[in-house]
């Protein structure tokens, strides 16, 4: 038989074995999931975790896809939580530092206390993300956001009623869209096909014999 | 975390690395690569099919799971729902919210029509979220979309749809640059130049990314857009079954609140099936890829409506699966780890094969490896190869993998694994749906008024899939089948709603001696982990 560990899953007792991940524990103990699981792959941020280990004061967040059980684990899952999400118009926008005054004005209000970066599931430091984005440096704050899966738990924890991911997420779209340089060969290439430049050569290729595409597809070269 | 035979092993693999990593090994003939997928893919399991008995592919081979479930009941009787009040009334009904179904979306809301997404979980959850490695399009001077269709059509083995994949190539740039334009982020050198790399099969570098969250940052993109143009997203809610009006024409579906169980009804002037694809059948045993919801909910409601399914029996097994540790098995290794230098390994430190073969090959490939020729390392699971990541920064220099791959990095650091000292053990994984339903160039299946876009969709590939060109088909036929469907629904007048064809097919199902006590769409999968108390009640 496997080792096994005792867990408390919303305070209840289960017995798991414990090479289980957080969710496989749950499926184990007979919760077929809706909610709190999405991609099982660290990705989505659908099962954002809170834990504690019993005789630790220590209040830990992972992500349960990603986690695995340890003996006397209290664990609370916290599926859903309401972030505040602006909406806007990304034509009509620009990337100023007023337009975080004006769609998130509460990220002012931050009071330094670093919970958001503790909390992160992914490791990242979301108050300095913050910092970039109250200062307009939105390339910075796209950068230091990157991995952030949306999960939540940061804003759970913020005592400024912070949303961090949206804000996070209006950073990067400004960034992508505005800041970052624009790619001359893309825009160049996609007037070319407008313009019908390789129409005649892709239909010529669709009516050639399978036969004749073989030849050129095993013949073909291959960038180094 | 390693145990000692994988550390024996792992000497092996670090002593012939500077060796290695200079080698270039020879790619396979094309007869050398058909007679492996012969022997070793599985795909070519015959055991493993069934004969469809019923509907539009009847005496067609699909994967046994898929036939259980394209045979199966209803979960509803259609007799019982009513239709005259319906809950939700709209011109586009897109089901699904992933890639295809948030770009289909927001075109349809584009052109002005009224559009709702209903999707089983959250907007989001999805397979387009998972995808790492990139997106391709021929948009640098050396490539062009002929280059592009001839890797497409070659690697997929000569059977994509030459109109589909026309599309998929031609329309390649303009997508980037309408997710650029969105705020997407792509890797990109100071004067904007992409940075793009080699896929499996790829003759050019074509394959743009964001970092190894490339299909991450394209979904919370669209998914950002989709809540910006205020389209009414119902998340939790699957789509049950299509509803049909008189004239047998697409006109809205049943729904099922997936914690109430309520029932609804949405009536629309065009539906798009966007439901994605099919790991979570678990075909052959096989671990999966993909997210919790990739259940072939659309192939079973678009089947049953009458719609036709094209290469069902053809699907991908990602090469690099993780196979360590036992808590990420079957969880993607993008191949972008080796598009950027990794090679594959076996258990006496060989390189075996060229890294960056299509990915029916390379699996047919690891397969052999650990099957025929011995040479596996074995873990908890089963069996893998190394995929020897230290070599990428022997290459391109350290700090490469942290700026280039950070998932990756993270996700076997959380169990003690530095991919940058360390390799990593892989197996294939099944990863993605070859085949699906049947559309043409406007995305239309053959039920009038039913579109389909993403990896619901059968056609595009052919046998076989290259990197990054699923991302970008999710892009481009989400995009077309908003469009199309917007247009459509201009011109549509909606007749008497009906459920017959669900009674019918039953109809058929018994006449054909196949009826089982099975119920679809499976909707999600059910797992136990081993718990003994569990397994028996396990439908």
């Amino acid at each position: 038989m496997e080792n096994m560990v005792n867990i408390f899953l919303y305070g209840k007792k289960y017995e798991v074995p414990s090479n289980l991940t957080i969710m496989g524990a749950m499926e184990y103990a007979g919760y077929q999931l809706v909610r709190g699981c999405g991609c099982r792959n660290g990705f989505c941020g659908a099962c954002a975790t809170i834990y504690r280990i019993k005789g630790d004061n220590e209040l830990k967040v992972c992500l349960a896809c990603q986690t695995k059980v340890e003996n006397d684990m209290y664990i609370a899952t916290l599926p859903f939580f309401p972030l505040v999400k602006q909406v806007y118009d990304m034509e009509k926008i620009r990337p100023t530092e007023q337009i975080m005054m004006q769609l998130y004005p509460e990220i002012y209000s931050c009071i330094g206390c670093n919970a958001c970066t503790k909390a992160c599931t992914q490791g990242l430091n979301v108050m300095q993300y913050i910092a970039y984005a109250q200062r307009g440096e939105f390339e910075k704050c796209a950068e230091e956001s990157f991995d952030c899966v949306m999960c939540g738990v940061c804003s759970s924890r913020c005592p400024a009623g912070i949303s961090h991911p949206q804000v996070a997420l209006l950073a990067r779209r400004l960034n992508g869209k505005y800041l970052a340089p624009k790619s001359e060969h893309l825009e160049n290439r996609v007037r070319e096909i407008r313009d019908g430049d390789f129409k005649e050569l892709l239909e010529g290729l669709m009516q050639k014999p399978i036969s004749e595409m073989k030849e050129l597809y095993n013949n073909r070269e291959i960038e180094a | 975390m390693y145990n000692d035979k994988m550390l024996e092993s792992m000497k092996r693999v670090a002593e012939k690395r500077a060796a290695n990593a200079a080698l270039e090994p020879r790619r396979m003939t094309a007869d050398e690569k058909d007679a492996l997928l012969a022997k070793f893919h599985p795909d070519y399991k015959r055991e493993e099919f069934a004969t469809l008995s019923v509907g539009k592919n009847k005496g067609d081979k699909v994967p046994r799971e898929l036939r259980a479930l394209l045979e199966a009941e209803s979960r509803i009787d259609p007799e019982k729902i009513d239709l005259s009040h319906p809950d939700y009334e709209t011109d586009v009904l897109v089901i699904g919210g992933g890639g295809a179904g948030a770009s289909a979306a927001i075109e349809a809301n584009a052109a002005g029509a009224k559009v709702m997404i209903v999707t089983k979980l959250r907007i989001g959850d999805a397979n387009t979220m998972m995808a790492e490695g990139g997106i391709q399009a021929a948009d640098k001077p050396n490539d062009s979309p002929a280059i592009h269709y001839l890797d497409a059509f070659g690697g997929g083995h000569f059977a994509a749809k030459p109109e589909l994949l026309y599309k998929l190539v031609s329309e390649a740039p303009e997508a980037i640059l309408w997710l650029n334009e969105l705020g997407v982020e792509f890797d990109k050198a100071p004067d904007g130049t992409m940075i793009t790399t080699h896929g499996g099969g790829t003759s050019r570098k074509r394959m743009h990314a964001a970092k190894d969250y490339s299909g991450a940052e394209i979904m919370r993109t669209l998914r950002d857009e989709v809540f910006n143009r205020e389209i009414p997203v119902v998340d939790f809610t699957a789509a049950i079954e299509l509803i049909l009006d008189e004239n047998g024409r697409c006109a809205g579906a049943v729904l099922m609140n997936m914690e109430t169980r309520e029932l609804l009804v949405a009536k629309a002037k065009t539906v798009i099936l966007a439901t994605g694809g099919a790991g979570r059948l678990h075909y052959q045993g096989f671990p999966t890829s993909n997210h919790y919801g990739a259940t072939a909910d659309g192939l079973v409601l678009g089947y049953r409506a009458g719609a036709k399914l094209l290469y069902a029996d053809t699907l991908q097994y990602h090469p690099t699966g993780a196979a360590y540790p036992e808590q990420i098995f079957g969880a993607l290794v993008t191949e972008k780890v080796r598009s950027i230098g990794a090679k594959l390994v076996n258990a006496d430190g060989e390189v075996f094969m060229h890294p960056l073969e299509t990915r029916d090959v390379a699996a047919a490939s690891i397969i052999r490896e650990c099957t025929e020729r011995a040479k596996g390392i074995a873990t908890s699971d089963g069996v893998g190869v190394w995929l020897d990541t230290p070599m990428i920064e022997l290459k391109n220099g350290e700090g490469t993998i942290e700026k280039r791959i950070p998932a990756m990095l993270r996700m076997f650091g959380k169990y003690g694994i530095d991919i940058r000292k360390e390799p990593i053990l892989v197996y294939p994984t099944l990863h993605y749906q070859n085949g699906g339903l049947d559309i043409d160039t406007d995305c239309m299946t053959g039920v009038e008024n039913l579109f389909a876009a993403g990896e619901v969709v059968g056609g595009i590939h052919g046998r076989n899939r290259l990197m990054g060109n699923s991302l970008l088909d999710v892009i481009v036929f989400g995009r077309d089948a908003g469009r199309a469907a917007a247009a459509k629904s201009q011109s549509v007048t909606v007749g008497t709603l009906t459920l017959s064809h669900v009674a019918r097919f039953a109809a058929e199902v018994k006449a054909a001696g196949v009826a089982s006590d099975a119920v679809s769409p499976k909707l999600l999968p059910t797992y136990t982990h081993g718990n003994p108390k569990l397994e028996d009640k396990n439908r």
